[in-house]
């Protein structure tokens, strides 16, 4: 089990803290692997920075497994870098050549701080999600839960929607900053289910509302947000939103 | 060794659960504003227990280390989630579920706990429906089911292999309603540093604010600890890069009793290391093992690529030692003949330490039904081949795409090499029939105890645990405690054990970084890893564990001595975090041997090379093992032991055999 | 009212007024492109100037008129606050993005494309509408401010202007630019009114990138055919 040899030089924001400015710093890495993960060739870096008596790059990941998407890089001008349909955690070096710059920044969003380097703050879209992003069903309320067919079709395409993964990627490449994809994501999928039907035109105008509270921009339909989601989540989600939206706002009798 | 009493309430098994749920102590509503309860932790046993509690009209608060509660690790699980529905009309019972999970258990668990498991597993997927959860569904738009390890029903619901996510959305949904109507008080990237006791009882938290450093007094009339396995005790596993056992071991500490820690679930089938590097494995689901056949070479060190080893010299050892369950033997037993190969020297890749597992005879069979179906009767080995593969890519796409990613290599053309990997920890805080541990008022649920999977849990009954016990199970039980509570005010968090477990959590927090030394947590971390893996992995030994324990003594002292951590406790520093969470793994991973050791038994997750049969099978001793070992910690690295002896009544103990 | 209000002042009220004045502004184009074709088939210019004369002189039109230009207003101005807002969603931008991997370049300029038509537009109503509508045409070339039967000669204007190279140059440059514009916004507008659909969306995709090259060709046409004497 050796190490690699691919040579590489990392452009990496540092940024100490939200009120820090922050700057580009310039590091090489050598003995690289083609089989490591972009994350653990920074574990390397680290562990690197660490005996050297340097702060270590700090960067938000958990499961590595492109699930849980907690990681967050934006890679060479893209977000979980040049792959498509993959996370930082699974994107792994031998997408590189031995040689390259690479360049890695945080998500830039007014609505997603910098806390700290390459880590920052996505509570917005928990937020988001209080707003309305749930089903108003109470612990042991359930029917049984075969006394409802739901068309396969329809519940594949709820599942779809509800791939999502809140990893803040489509934000992260919007021009604008629009976490449009991210919530229609939501409200299609309960919009979808019979089950979301009750709260499905409430639940529209609340979410968006908060998604429009927290900062993020407008959406212009430029289609990076599907072209970069790991999950393949598609922009007839924010078609769906926008329906309903006018549905809420100017059918419904209902004030929202 | 004193006796401990589980509280089991009496009467007959099927009626236990009905008969106690409806005679909890209950507390009524205006009690219940003022009762504060802290769960820690916001996976599916988190995140549910938080959002039912809050329901019912608790106050809660609810911790997590991640950004956001929707990131906990039960997010990660693939296959599905049981439930005794019988939707399938294939005999599924509420007795079935129970008793395959008993025996899946190798007989270790506790019949009345597992009983009620198996009894609300059915509310489960109600819940959930309810909830929007998109679990897979038939043509007829009713719920689909599959089959997995270890059972002849179909009983396993799932959401294509992202079965886990969509339940933590789930729950994630349902606790974000309740912190949106003010309800819950979710503080993200926090973690629990110690169990604030008060006269006994736990009365609250002390919590660091991972983002500014500062330490935080929490009071509550109840703590629920919902923080998931310690696998990363073994510092290579599936478990996320955060999960730790820190709170429960803290929890340990404050007199809760550690239960089965040598239990530890090894997955057969996980893509093998491939180099120093390697930070975490990843799992390839259960379901491959259906259509794919685990081989190595005849010969050692065959150095040839797989498809230029012909037929004959290939050895199917799973189908060779065990004809009749073949390649779906379960877990325990297939990882150990992966690793009893491998050790012999028949390992296969650069490191020698995978086997094959090969769709190609699967895929041809299906090629050939494939044809067959399209009238054509006689078709040519590449048809079948062609065919074939676009079935095997139609059940397995997502694993095979997530395969090649990793290693670079199609598993379409050559064979998938895969390799066992800890994946998840039987043993756990104990708890009593209330999931309540040995320290009043301090709850435990979800994998982070130890409660029902005995010595070797079946796959998809993680996902039905966790949210049994948070939707289902605790909050009822928790009200024969807080009814106990009503006239306790909030305790003001100046009450000298807040300060004195603040203090002692800043004392840890403040060592560690004045250690100063040469080498980084992770260096501990790797070396934890192996010493556990080689000497209390999948095979364990007398021997091995006494010179376990040792190292690991050894490992403790020099990580204290040695450990360099970077940068200030008042930041945002993950290395502090992770030197924490190491130091609590290497004490840890000191009570697996000795509990390993005191286990002269082998059960389930459990092998101590000196029981085992003449086959090389394991050999239980009911006689003198058929209990629960619960730990408690005496400080200084000592430990009692306490039995909690299991009594089967309902099941005859069997051996388990696959031959 | 309170919630259609506020739904215009959120973030998809706002591309709806975006997507509905754009829609409105593609039906203008049609039906100026349709009368502007006039000066293929008639080399006298009586039939352009007959439209010319209908279009200023119709009340419904006239009223339609005053609605283009607010709607158009509407649309400059939306489109200018969605900018500065967009851009305040990002106070820190990226050192290096690369844009073109997963949007083309014009869906991420439709600013700057609006901008370089906002620029053509003043030279192209002071060229003709304002000369028909306020200031009159004046004597020029010696010619005549009617034309044979008795209608303004706008034609006569035409072929005067299309008569300098650099006019003619920043014409075309202007219809590539309107091109671009609505090769994103065509299709832009029905997404954004929520008409996504499986089976029509492909057509309506079609169509759009039809209507973005054909009618910016058939304007760019006219300033080249005029000045090349082509067939006119």
């Amino acid at each position: 089990m050796s190490t690699g040899n691919m040579n590489l030089t990392l452009k990496v924001w540092r940024q100490k803290s939200t009120k820090d400015k922050g700057q580009m710093v310039d590091y090489k890495v050598s003995e690289i692997s083609p089989d490591m993960s972009f994350l653990e060739m920074f574990d390397v870096l680290n562990e690197d920075l660490i005996t050297k008596g340097d702060d270590p790059i700090v960067f938000d990941h958990d499961c590595r497994e492109g699930i849980c998407g907690m990681c967050s890089m934006f890679i060479n001008g893209r977000p979980h870098g040049p792959k498509d349909a993959v996370t930082t955690c699974q994107l792994h070096m031998r997408s590189f050549k031995d040689g390259d710059t690479i360049v890695v920044e945080p998500w830039r969003a007014k609505a997603f701080p910098v806390i700290k380097d390459l880590t920052v703050d996505r509570s917005a879209f928990d937020r988001v999600i209080a707003a309305g992003g749930f089903i108003s069903v109470n612990t042991g309320n359930a029917q049984d839960a075969n006394a409802l067919p739901i068309p396969k079709a329809q519940a594949d395409a709820a599942f779809e929607a509800a791939a999502c993964i809140g990893c803040g990627a489509c934000v992260a490449t919007c021009k604008n900053a629009s976490a449009m994809l991210f919530v229609s994501a939501k409200i299609s999928q309960l919009a979808l289910l019979p089950q979301g039907q009750p709260e499905r035109y409430k639940r529209v105008q609340n979410m968006v509302a908060q998604m429009d509270a927290e900062g993020f921009g407008n959406c212009t339909n430029t289609g990076a947000c599907e072209a970069e989601c790991p999950k393949g989540i598609s922009l007839e989600n924010i078609a769906r939103m926008n329906r309903d939206f006018y549905a809420a706002k100017f059918i419904s009798e209902e004030e929202g | 060794m004193s006796a401990i009493n589980s509280n089991i309430p009496e009467g007959e098994l099927t009626t236990k659960w009905t008969k106690y749920k409806s005679s909890v102590p209950l507390v009524n509503p205006s009690n219940k504003r003022s009762l504060e309860v802290i769960v820690v932790g916001s996976g599916l046993a988190g995140a549910s227990a938080a959002a039912t509690l809050a329901e019912m009209g608790y106050k809660v608060k609810c911790f997590c280390f991640q950004d956001s509660p929707r990131r906990a690790h039960s997010i990660a699980a693939q296959g599905g989630i049981n439930a005794a529905k019988n939707y399938q009309n294939d005999g599924d019972s509420t007795y079935r579920l129970f008793y395959d999970t008993i025996k899946g258990g190798d007989y270790r668990a506790r019949e009345a706990n597992v009983h009620r498991l198996a009894e609300v597993s059915a509310n489960i997927i109600d819940q959930c429906v309810a909830q929007g959860v998109p679990l897979a569904r038939e043509y007829g738009g009713l719920l689909d089911n599959r089959s997995f390890g270890g059972t002849q029903v179909q009983r396993t619901f799932y959401a294509a292999g992202q079965t886990g996510q969509q339940l933590l959305l789930g729950a994630y949904s349902a606790l974000e309603r309740q912190i949106g109507m003010g309800k819950v008080e979710m503080f993200t990237r926090h973690e629990m540093l110690e169990v604030v006791k008060i006269d006994g009882k736990a009365r609250g938290i002390i919590a660091r604010n991972l983002i500014t450093g500062e330490l935080e007094r929490h009071f509550g009339h109840a703590v629920v600890l919902g923080t998931g396995g310690y696998g990363n005790v073994f510092y290579l596993s599936t478990n996320a890069m955060g999960s730790n056992v820190t709170a429960a071991w803290k929890a340990n500490k404050q007199g809760a009793f550690f239960a089965n820690p040598c239990y530890t679930q090894i997955h057969p089938t996980c893509i093998p290391v491939s180099g120093d590097h390697q930070s975490k494995l990843t799992l390839m689901s259960e379901s491959l093992r259906n259509d794919g056949r685990i081989w190595v070479p005849k010969n050692k060190d065959d150095n040839r690529k797989a498809s230029e080893i012909p037929e004959d010299e290939r050895d199917y050892y799973l189908e060779r030692r065990y004809p009749a369950f073949g390649n779906l033997v379960p877990r325990d037993v297939a990882s150990r003949a992966a690793k009893e190969r491998c050790d012999a020297g028949y390992g296969v890749g650069t490191s020698k330490l995978a086997v094959y597992l090969d769709f190609k005879a699967n895929t041809e069979r299906y090629g050939k039904i494939e044809a067959s179906k399209a009238g054509n009767h006689n078709p040519d080995k590449e048809t079948c081949m062609r065919l074939g593969l676009a079935v095997i890519k139609e059940k397995y796409g997502n694993l095979f795409d997530m395969y090649a990613q990793i290693t670079g290599e199609n598993p379409y053309e050559t064979p998938m090499r895969i390799y066992p990997a800890v994946h998840y920890t039987m043993g756990g805080l104990w708890v009593d029939y209330n999931l309540m541990t040995t320290v009043p008022g301090l709850y435990c649920t979800g994998e982070a105890n130890f409660s029902d999977h005995g010595a070797n849990r079946l796959g998809a009954s993680a996902l039905m645990q966790g949210l049994a016990d948070g939707y289902f199970v605790l909050p009822y039980t928790i009200g024969a405690y807080l009814s106990k509570e009503i006239s306790v005010k909030a305790i003001p968090t100046d009450h000298p054990a807040f300060v004195e477990a603040e203090a002692k959590a800043k004392g840890i927090l403040d060592t560690l970084i004045n250690i100063k030394g040469t080498k980084s947590v992770d260096h501990f971390h790797k070396k934890l890893g192996l010493i556990m893996w080689d000497k209390c992995g999948m095979a364990r030994n007398a021997e091995g564990l006494k010179s376990a324990i040792a190292e690991i003594q050894q490992l403790k002292r020099d990580f204290w001595s040695d450990v360099r951590v970077p940068g200030t406790a008042d930041e945002y520093n993950p290395e502090l975090e992770k030197a924490g969470r190491v130091a609590d793994f290497i004490e840890l991973g000191e009570l697996m041997c000795i509990d390993a050791l005191n286990r002269n038994e082998s059960c389930g997750g459990h092998f101590r090379e000196e029981y085992q049969t003449e086959e090389g099978e394991a050999l239980r001793d009911d006689e003198n093992y058929a209990y629960v070992a619960a730990w408690e910690n005496k400080g200084d690295g000592n430990f009692e032991l306490h039995k909690e002896e299991l009594k089967f009544e309902n099941i005859k103990i069997a051996q388990r055999s696959y031959k | 009212m309170g919630s259609i209000a506020n739904a215009f002042s959120s973030s998809i009220g706002k591309k709806l007024i975006m997507g509905l004045t754009g829609l409105f502004l593609i039906s203008f184009l049609l039906v100026h492109c349709f009368l502007n074709c006039f000066v293929f088939f008639d080399k006298t210019g009586v039939l352009f100037n007959e439209g010319a004369h209908f279009m200023a002189t119709n009340w419904i039109i006239r009223a339609m008129e005053v609605v283009l230009m607010l709607g158009l207003l509407l649309h400059i101005v939306q489109g200018i606050r969605l900018t500065l807002e967009n851009q305040a969603a990002r106070p820190v931008k990226y050192a290096y993005n690369d844009g073109n991997a997963n949007s083309k370049w014009y869906s991420r300029s439709m600013g700057l494309l609006g901008t370089l038509l906002l620029m053509f537009l003043v030279v192209h109503l002071s060229d003709f509408w304002i000369v028909s509508r306020f200031t009159g045409i004046e004597h020029f070339n010696g010619g005549t401010p009617v034309d044979a039967s008795g209608h303004e000669d706008l034609y006569a204007v035409m072929l005067a202007k299309f008569s300098h190279p650099w006019r003619v140059i920043l014409y075309v440059l202007a219809m590539i630019s309107l091109a671009y514009h609505l090769l994103h916004g065509f299709a832009s507008t029905f997404q954004t009114m929520g008409w996504n659909h499986k089976k029509y969306t492909p057509i309506i995709k079609t169509m759009g990138v039809l209507f973005s090259i054909l009618i910016p060709l058939i304007f760019a046409l006219m300033p080249i055919a005029i000045y090349f004497g082509l067939g006119l």
